[in-house]
């Protein structure tokens, strides 16, 4: 059964995921004893990631869609998700960034295989654009560009264990094979701030779909009124 | 303000800036799709009135 959520419930689920989630991150959950007030940052920072491996994936399964039918739907809606993933990579990078720099001062670590693994799959997205651009508009671009994004799905879950892979733990580890490491109040923020999150990219991804079908379909009308 | 309180307010002021420029980014978008469409319609009606 697929379901259709309009786009003025997502956000307004969103808005209030995000200020629900910002209130317990400030006001609910307990400041970290070790990294105190910029402990924070993880509210924002590992749904950011999480939301990001989920727009790639989507993308991915889009783009097997359209292999497996040939809807040119289904091939605008993986270029839609990637897009979306790139926005959420940029933004895990640098708020990345700002926690690495208060926590262990510095900006980056080329030593952490998280991170670098992380920049090479946000790098590998990024050039996604630079592939689709570079062709012209028609099958051969969507086959390109659908096996392509289908290659980058299997950076994510590369991406995602690299952690558990590298013997450098200056990257925190709160999701072990003994679960949460964190108290009932931080796994709650968390899971809402997880959910604002994926629920700000079903807003930002039905937004866009509809842009650019709304695009396509005045194109179609332009050329049947000339 | 210390340090730790200037680099969380930085964080998270970042992700609120992107969603900024992106509803900006839509919103001039939108202004694009709004002029086409009136374009579109005067086309229309020219086509009209030509018979």
């Amino acid at each position: 059964m697929k379901v259709h959520l309009k786009l003025p419930v997502l956000a307004t689920a969103s808005a209030g995921l995000f200020g629900l989630a910002i209130v317990l991150a400030f006001f609910y959950a307990p400041t970290d004893a070790d990294q105190g007030l910029s402990q924070r940052i993880f509210y924002f920072h590992v749904p950011l990631a999480l939301t990001a491996y989920v727009c790639f994936g989507w993308g991915a399964w889009k783009a097997l869609r359209y292999l497996r039918t040939r809807d040119e739907r289904a091939d605008l809606e993986s270029y839609v998700a990637i897009h979306q993933g790139t926005i959420f990579g940029a933004l895990t990078l640098l708020t990345g960034s700002i926690w690495a720099r208060i926590s262990w001062g510095v900006w980056w670590s080329w030593s952490e295989d998280q991170l670098v693994l992380f920049l090479v799959l946000f790098l590998f997205y990024c050039a996604y654009f630079m592939l689709r651009y570079s062709l012209d508009p028609g099958p051969a671009r969507a086959n390109m560009c659908a096996v392509y994004a289908l290659f980058g799905v299997v950076l994510i879950p590369v991406s995602f264990l690299a952690i558990r892979l590298s013997k450098q733990f200056i990257h925190p580890v709160v999701f072990n094979s003994h679960g949460p490491q964190m108290t009932g109040a931080q796994f709650l923020t968390f899971c809402v701030s997880l959910l604002a999150m994926l629920s700000l990219f079903a807003t930002l991804y039905a937004i866009e779909l509809a842009g650019k079908r709304l695009d396509r379909s005045l194109r179609e009308l332009r050329e049947l009124l000339a | 303000m210390s340090q730790s309180e200037k680099y969380t307010a930085a964080a998270y002021l970042v992700v609120f800036l992107a969603v900024l420029v992106y509803v900006v980014i839509i919103g001039s978008k939108l202004q694009r799709l709004q002029r086409e469409v009136e374009q579109l319609v005067e086309l229309a009606k020219e086509k009209r009135a030509d018979g």
